[in-house]
């Protein structure tokens, strides 16, 4: 921009006030309410091979149920799979490549079975975000109340079971209780995982955790890079294209500066004779 | 090429209006940044034009399939995905620029005589702009745009005696639903284009008839006549000097846009909603209905009024005159100078108010009305209620003020005589 044409301080003053005012008003959010602090999910969307964990992770344990029906097989290219990979290895059923991934329960049996038919998971991470979907799945616990014997922190009295037990072994939910907020929230981020802050009768807080009980199959270390696989997956499924977006703005952006570069240059010669 | 050109004026005048519009038109020659947000707010029209058409030719206005043809874009159809960010992010985009569009005549009082109807047509395109981006926001069939629809057309059940009609009437249905998805897509992709379309054109028409102010105020056509370049004194061509100047603008606002639509497309959720990919769900309603951020300060204010006699239509007028009292803006002001340079500190306090008033609705009009928690039960008066509404409601109140009371403090305001050249 010509910076030289700025030529009106004060009325931009006035903005800068106004911003400076917002600015301030932002981060005063309401204390003392639900508050849910998650682990941040260790993925990064160029790992290939993560993502291909996860594309194996999510057909195993994931399409049973849920469908991804805005998916399609084969564009599980641009992950790095060969289409003889991707036929080989993860279309379990006798859907072609250039299929969707659909799932084969029925909604009416899915909603005897579970109350409501599991939702669609093709954008489910553009919904709820990498870390809800990451601490989600740390969040289960058993829950004898519940239907399905579990219970999730992040999800409370969610209708799907804990499926991915025999990895992670069981859990229970661990609560302690502090006379205030600020102790409470202290421990929270001193526990440096899942952790659920919320105020209990009597004006005290309670702070609740997942630990494990019965060891599974992975190491707690496993299974969260398991999860973190599937989590990378579920992301790069709710929008392919995200790579190639990033890599065209970079060269997009490259082309404007050199754009500016000779309009700005332009612009100054034909400006010369204006007095 | 020149026969070719005779041929046509003696037939069409394309010379005179290429003139008369752009051409020759005479500008002053001391624009500042503000004045850029013009020919941006026309240039992201022709990008909304551009993608829109696109856009349709993929899309299903159907409930049974909008939300998936949505998807189908961003996935299986060639550059889909850039076509549709870059209406998503055009439409956002769009009103960051009439916004600051609007501030600068707001500021330099382009309003004024002689360019009252300038501005007027301003206020009906900002209108048409609303009711394009509402109608539009129902086509992804997401959860906040069948919401929003849904909050929206409600406020009109909320007028006495024929609101539950009238609201039936526009939805064309009992719910909002398949009906509702086809006659705002025809809203959004033939009506309202068309009637925007009309109104630039009026727009610019009225604009160039009056010729353009400028920060310092001066009214170039009163100047003398340089009798070197036969301009006022002031005065230089549009083109090529403003045509040039323009472009280097145009990329500038793409950079922007680029980082925007390749890097952030959702803005953290201001321009595209997280709760927008899921399928609208008419049985489930979702906890914090929000409206894209271009509404929010009228969202707030709606939000703040409290229902008098049984009914929420007070809310709704409020919102509506919010909108309307931009109109009569030319006739408030009588001051004796039109730009803030040459106004005293009174009119720039008001104008100061107005700006934060306005940011902060906006800001209270996208977070829970418990934002802020509650005063204590002691407190009178305000004991018990959310301090975010006593605030919408205190900013409302000024928001209003900057207006009603404008004849008055513009009429005893300090003010300087504009100057006769421009300070360039």
């Amino acid at each position: 921009m010509d910076m030289k044409t700025v030529r009106s301080p004060r009325a931009a003053a006035a903005i800068l006030a106004a911003a400076a005012v917002l600015a301030a008003s932002g981060p005063a959010a309401a204390a003392g309410g639900p508050d849910l602090r998650f682990e941040r999910a260790p993925v990064h969307r160029l790992d290939d091979a993560s993502l291909q964990r996860g594309a194996r992770n999510f057909v195993n344990y994931c399409l049973n149920c849920h469908s991804a029906k805005y998916m399609r097989f084969n564009r599980l290219t641009d992950i790095g799979l060969t289409e003889d990979q991707i036929r080989d290895n993860l279309i379990l059923g006798d859907a072609k490549l250039g299929d969707v991934m659909n799932v084969a329960m029925r909604p009416a049996d899915a909603k005897a079975w579970f109350g409501v038919p599991p939702p669609d998971l093709s954008v489910e991470s553009r919904v709820r975000g990498r870390d809800w979907l990451y601490n989600y799945f740390l969040g289960f616990y058993r829950d004898p109340a519940s239907a399905t014997g579990w219970n999730n922190l992040v999800f409370p009295n969610v209708g799907m079971p804990h499926v991915l037990w025999t990895l992670s072994g069981t859990t229970r939910l661990v609560t302690a209780e502090f006379a205030d907020h600020q102790s409470a929230v202290g421990a929270a981020i001193a526990s440096k995982g899942l952790a659920l802050v919320e105020p209990i009768p009597g004006g005290r807080f309670a702070v609740r955790t997942v630990a494990a009980d019965v060891p599974g199959s992975m190491t707690p270390v496993e299974y969260r890079g398991f999860v973190a696989d599937l989590v990378n997956y579920m992301e790069y499924m709710g929008e392919p294209v995200r790579n190639k977006r990033i890599n065209l703005g970079i060269v997009v952006l490259m082309f404007l500066g050199v754009l500016f570069f000779f309009a700005y240059w332009l612009k100054r010669e034909y400006w010369k004779d204006v007095h | 090429m020149e026969k070719m050109l005779a041929w046509i004026d003696a037939r069409f005048p394309l010379t005179a209006l290429w003139e008369s519009q752009w051409g020759k038109y005479i500008a002053p020659k001391n624009f500042n940044f503000w004045y850029y947000f013009g020919s941006l707010a026309a240039f992201v029209l022709v990008i909304q034009i551009v993608t829109g058409i696109v856009l349709t030719m993929n899309y299903k206005p159907d409930a049974q399939k909008a939300f998936e043809s949505v998807e189908y874009i961003m996935r299986d159809v060639e550059w889909g995905w850039l076509i549709r960010y870059m209406h998503s992010t055009g439409a956002s985009m769009f009103f960051v620029v009439v916004y600051l569009h609007m501030y600068r005549g707001l500021i330099y009082g382009s309003y004024r005589k002689p360019r009252e109807l300038t501005w007027i047509l301003g206020c009906l395109i900002y209108l048409a702009l609303m009711a394009e981006a509402f109608f539009g926001y129902l086509l992804p069939w997401g959860q906040m745009s069948y919401w929003g629809a849904q909050v929206i057309v409600n406020l009109f059940a909320t007028i006495p005696l024929i609101g539950e009609d009238l609201a039936l009437w526009i939805r064309g249905d009992y719910t909002i639903s398949d009906i509702t998805l086809n006659r705002f897509f025809a809203f959004h992709v033939i009506a309202l284009p068309l009637v925007l379309l009309g109104l630039v054109v009026a727009h610019l028409m009225a604009l160039h008839e009056t010729g353009s102010n400028n920060p310092d105020g001066v009214q170039i056509k009163e100047q003398p006549i340089d009798p070197k370049t036969g301009l006022p004194l002031d005065g230089i061509y549009s083109h090529p000097y403003y045509t040039i100047k323009d472009i280097v603008g145009v990329i500038v606002f793409l950079a922007v846009f680029s980082v925007i639509m390749f890097f952030m497309p959702e803005m953290g959720g201001y321009f595209i909603e997280a709760n927008n990919f899921i399928p609208a769900d008419p049985l489930k309603t979702p906890v914090h209905i929000a409206p894209v951020w271009y509404f929010t300060p009228y969202y707030a204010m709606l939000r703040a009024v409290p229902s008098y006699f049984g009914t929420q239509v007070w809310g709704v007028i409020v919102m509506g005159l919010a909108v309307v009292i931009f109109f009569p803006l030319p006739w408030l002001d009588r001051s004796k100078v039109r730009s803030i340079r040459s106004r005293g500190m009174l009119y720039k306090s008001w104008v100061a108010i107005f700006v934060v008033s306005f940011l902060i609705l906006g800001y209270l009009g996208v977070v829970p009305i418990t934002v802020w928690g509650q005063f204590g039960e002691g407190v009178p008066l305000v004991g018990g209620v959310d301090r975010a509404t006593v605030a919408a409601r205190v900013f409302t109140a000024l928001y209003f003020a900057f207006f009603v009371l404008m004849p008055w403090y513009t009429a005893i305001d300090k003010t300087r005589p504009e100057p006769t050249r421009v300070t360039s």
